[in-house]
C-alpha cells in the first residue's frame, strides 16, 4: 500500500510512503482525499499548479496539504492523481493536482477535511522506504 | 490515564502537581470513570499548555476531554498578556467559533410531531449542508470584509433576522477588534459563496423537544418548558476558519522560534500576545469569530422562512449562541486580584455565572445558558454557568459528549443507512448528505453525553436546567 489512513481519537491520520521523498508527498496527498472520497472515482481531467514553502521538511508537507485543500475547495474540485518536485533544501516544492469538479451524487463524499495539522507530523526514511504523515483535522 | 499520576481534589476534581517545566498544575474536571477512559495523550496535553508563558492558575481539561492538537480538546487556557502571555492556535483550532444556536419555537412536542417529516424535509432543503454546498449568499471581497467586521450585527443589517436576536449572542453578535486586512485573499475567496451553510462532520441542525426540566426556574427564564420544541444549530466559520488556521499556523511556528518561547509541541504553535504577530492572529481570530456569528444568524433565518412556509404558527426566537473554539478577553480573579486575560477554549463553552455583564439581562439572575449538543440519537442539554465555574474553570463548561471510537473505527463498525432505519425506529428523523458522514457520526462513536453532562454539573461548573431529545436531525 502505497498510502494508508491511521486512528486519532477525534480525527484521521494519513501517511504516504515512497522510493523517493517525493513520492511520499505524493502518496500523502493521496492519503488526505481518500478521506474525503474513494479515489478511484475522481478522475484526472485538469491539471492545477501548487507552490509551497515553510521553515523545513515537515511543516512542508502540511503546507502542501493545506494548499491542495484551499485550491480544490476554491476551485470545487477533488483531486487524486499528484506530482511534485522538492529543492534539495526541503523547504520549497513546486508540483501539480489532477482531479475533476466535486459531484455529489457520483462521488459520494464521506467528510470534509478542515486542516492539515502538526499533529502526530513525521517525514523521514523507515526501512529503506521515506514515509510522510500528519494527522488531519475534519 | 492512570490514576496514580494525579491527585485527587475532590469527587470531580483532578490534579496534575506541577513538575518540570510546568509554570502551574494542570486540573481535569470529571467523575472517575470518565478519567480511567481518558487518552493519557490527554494529561501530556495538559502539562504542556501548563509550560507555556502566563498561564494563570491551572492548565484545564473538562469531563470530555480527548487527544487534540496542543491543547487537548475539552481543553482551557487563560494568558495574562501583561505576564508575557501567548496566544496559541492549539487553543483555538481550525473551525475558530465553532458553537451552538438554540432557538425557541414556542410549539409544544405535540404539535410538531406529526408534522415533522414535512418540516425535516424542508429544513434539509432549505439550509445548504456537506462538502461542495454552497450557500444563498454571493459576496464580493468588500462584502466579506463587512462580515468579517461586523458579524451577526453585519447578517441582521442586510435584513437576516431581528435586532433583538444580537443581545442573545455572545459579544452582543460582533466581536471587537477584527481586522480583515489580518486575514489572507485566500481564506475571504474561500467564504464569498460559503456564509448560511452547515458544513460537514459533526455539524447539525436538529428539531428537538424538552424531555426533563431539571431547574423549573431558570428554564423558565430562558423561555422553555418541559415539551417545548427548539431547534438548535451547530456549526462554525467554515472555509474562513480553516482557511485563518492554515495561514497562521506556520507564522506562529516562526514566531514561537523568534521569541524563544520553549513549545513541547510543534502544535502549541504560538505568539505573545503583546507582540505584532500574536496581535494579527488574534485580530484575525476575532473576524473568524464574526464569520462564524454572521454564518450561524443567516441558517437561523432559514430556519424562520421554514417555519414560515411550514408550521406560520411558530414564533421563532433566540434563546442564545455559543461558541467553543475561542480564544476570548474576559476579566477574572485570580488569587483575589482582577486580571484582565486570554482566555482560550478548546472544544470547551464559555460558561459565565450569574451577575456577568456579558450575561443577557434577561438571564443575568441566572447566569448564562450552556448549550451541550450530544449525539443524533442521545440527548442534548441546556445548563447555566455558575459562580463556583468562575472560581474554578474561568466559566468554562464542557462542549459536548466527546468521541469515543475515531471516524476509522465508526466507519467500519456502523452503516449509515442501518442508523438512520435504528433512529427512524425510535421516531427520530434523520436527512443526511453522507451515509458515510452518518457512520461517522453515529450514537454510539460518542461517550455517554448523560456522564459528561453529570460530572459538569458535579463538579460545579454549570448546572443543568433542561433535557433535550431529538426529534430530526439534518447532517452534511
Amino acid at each position: 500500500m502505497e498510502y494508508e489512513t491511521f486512528d486519532h481519537e477525534a480525527d484521521v491520520g494519513i501517511r504516504g510512503y515512497g522510493r523517493t521523498l517525493e513520492e511520499a508527498f505524493e502518496n500523502a496527498a493521496k492519503a488526505m482525499f481518500s478521506v474525503m472520497v474513494d479515489l478511484r472515482r475522481v478522475r484526472p481531467l485538469k491539471e492545477f499548479h501548487v507552490v509551497a514553502e515553510a521553515p523545513d521538511t515537515e511543516t512542508l508537507l502540511v503546507e502542501w496539504l493545506n494548499q491542495l485543500l484551499a485550491l480544490a475547495h476554491l476551485e470545487g474540485y477533488l483531486f487524486a492523481d499528484f506530482g511534485v518536485k522538492i529543492s534539495e533544501d526541503g523547504t520549497r516544492l513546486e508540483g501539480y493536482a489532477r482531479g475533476e469538479p466535486v459531484d455529489r451524487d457520483r462521488h459520494e463524499i464521506a467528510v470534509e477535511v478542515k486542516g492539515a495539522t502538526y499533529a502526530m507530523l513525521e517525514v523521514g526514511k523507515e526501512g529503506g522506504r521515506y514515509k510522510a504523515q500528519c494527522v488531519v483535522d475534519v | 490515564m492512570e490514576l496514580n499520576s494525579l491527585v485527587r481534589k475532590g469527587e470531580y476534581e483532578w490534579e496534575i502537581p506541577k513538575r518540570g517545566d510546568m509554570r502551574v498544575p494542570g486540573r481535569i474536571f470529571a467523575s472517575r470513570r470518565l478519567i480511567e477512559e481518558m487518552d493519557d495523550k490527554v494529561r501530556e496535553q495538559i502539562s504542556n499548555v501548563a509550560s507555556l508563558p502566563g498561564i494563570q492558575k491551572a492548565s484545564l481539561a473538562m469531563p470530555d476531554a480527548h487527544w487534540g492538537y496542543g491543547f487537548p480538546i475539552g481543553g482551557v487556557g487563560a494568558f495574562d498578556p501583561e505576564e508575557g502571555g501567548v496566544i496559541c492556535m492549539g487553543g483555538i483550532g481550525f473551525d475558530i467559533s465553532c458553537g451552538v444556536r438554540t432557538l425557541r419555537t414556542g410549539l409544544s412536542v405535540e404539535e410538531v410531531k406529526p408534522r415533522i417529516d414535512e418540516l425535516a424535509e424542508a429544513l434539509f432543503r432549505k439550509v445548504p449542508a456537506g462538502l461542495g454546498s454552497r450557500g444563498k449568499l454571493h459576496l464580493s471581497m468588500s462584502e466579506i470584509d463587512e462580515v468579517l467586521r461586523g458579524g451577526a450585527v453585519w447578517a441582521v443589517e442586510q435584513g437576516y433576522g431581528y435586532q433583538e436576536d444580537l443581545e442573545y449572542i455572545e459579544e452582543k453578535g460582533r466581536m471587537p477588534g477584527a481586522k480583515p486586512e489580518n486575514v489572507s485573499s485566500t481564506a475571504k475567496k474561500r467564504q464569498l459563496h460559503e456564509v448560511g451553510t452547515l458544513g460537514s462532520g459533526n455539524h447539525y441542525l436538529e428539531v428537538q423537544y424538552v424531555s426533563e426540566v431539571y431547574d423549573a426556574e431558570a428554564a423558565r427564564t430562558y423561555g422553555i418548558d418541559k415539551g417545548s420544541v427548539v431547534i438548535s444549530v451547530h456549526c462554525g466559520s467554515r472555509a474562513l476558519g480553516h482557511q485563518i488556521g492554515m495561514d497562521y499556523i506556520k507564522e506562529l511556528y516562526k514566531a514561537a522560534k523568534k521569541y524563544g518561547i520553549p513549545i513541547k509541541d510543534r502544535e502549541l504553535a504560538c505568539a505573545p500576545i503583546n507582540s505584532p504577530e500574536g496581535e494579527r492572529y488574534f485580530s484575525a481570530v476575532a473576524a473568524g469569530i464574526n464569520c462564524a456569528l454572521a454564518n450561524r444568524q443567516v441558517i437561523a433565518h432559514l430556519v424562520r422562512e421554514v417555519f414560515q412556509e411550514v408550521m406560520p404558527e411558530a414564533k421563532v426566537e433566540m434563546l442564545y449562541d455559543i461558541s467553543h473554539n475561542t480564544c476570548k478577553v474576559e476579566e477574572h480573579r485570580v488569587d483575589g486580584v482582577r486580571k484582565t486575560l486570554y482566555v482560550h477554549r478548546k472544544g470547551s463553552t464559555r460558561a459565565l455565572g450569574p451577575g456577568r455583564n456579558e450575561v443577557p439581562r434577561a438571564y443575568r439572575k441566572v447566569g448564562q445558558p450552556v448549550l451541550i449538543g450530544g449525539t443524533m440519537g442521545t440527548c442534548s442539554f441546556i445548563l447555566r454557568g455558575t459562580e463556583e465555574g468562575l472560581e474554578k474553570a474561568f466559566g468554562s463548561a464542557c462542549h459536548g459528549a466527546g468521541r469515543a471510537k475515531s471516524r476509522r473505527q465508526a466507519k467500519r463498525t456502523y452503516r449509515g443507512e442501518r442508523i438512520i432505519q435504528e433512529l427512524r425506529r425510535k421516531g427520530i428523523v434523520i436527512k443526511a448528505h453522507s451515509y458515510a458522514g452518518v457512520a461517522e457520526e453515529a450514537p454510539g462513536a460518542y461517550k455517554d453525553v448523560v456522564e459528561v453532562v453529570n460530572a459538569v454539573h458535579s463538579a460545579g461548573l454549570a448546572r443543568k436546567v433542561v433535557q433535550l431529545k431529538p426529534l430530526a436531525c439534518i447532517k452534511g
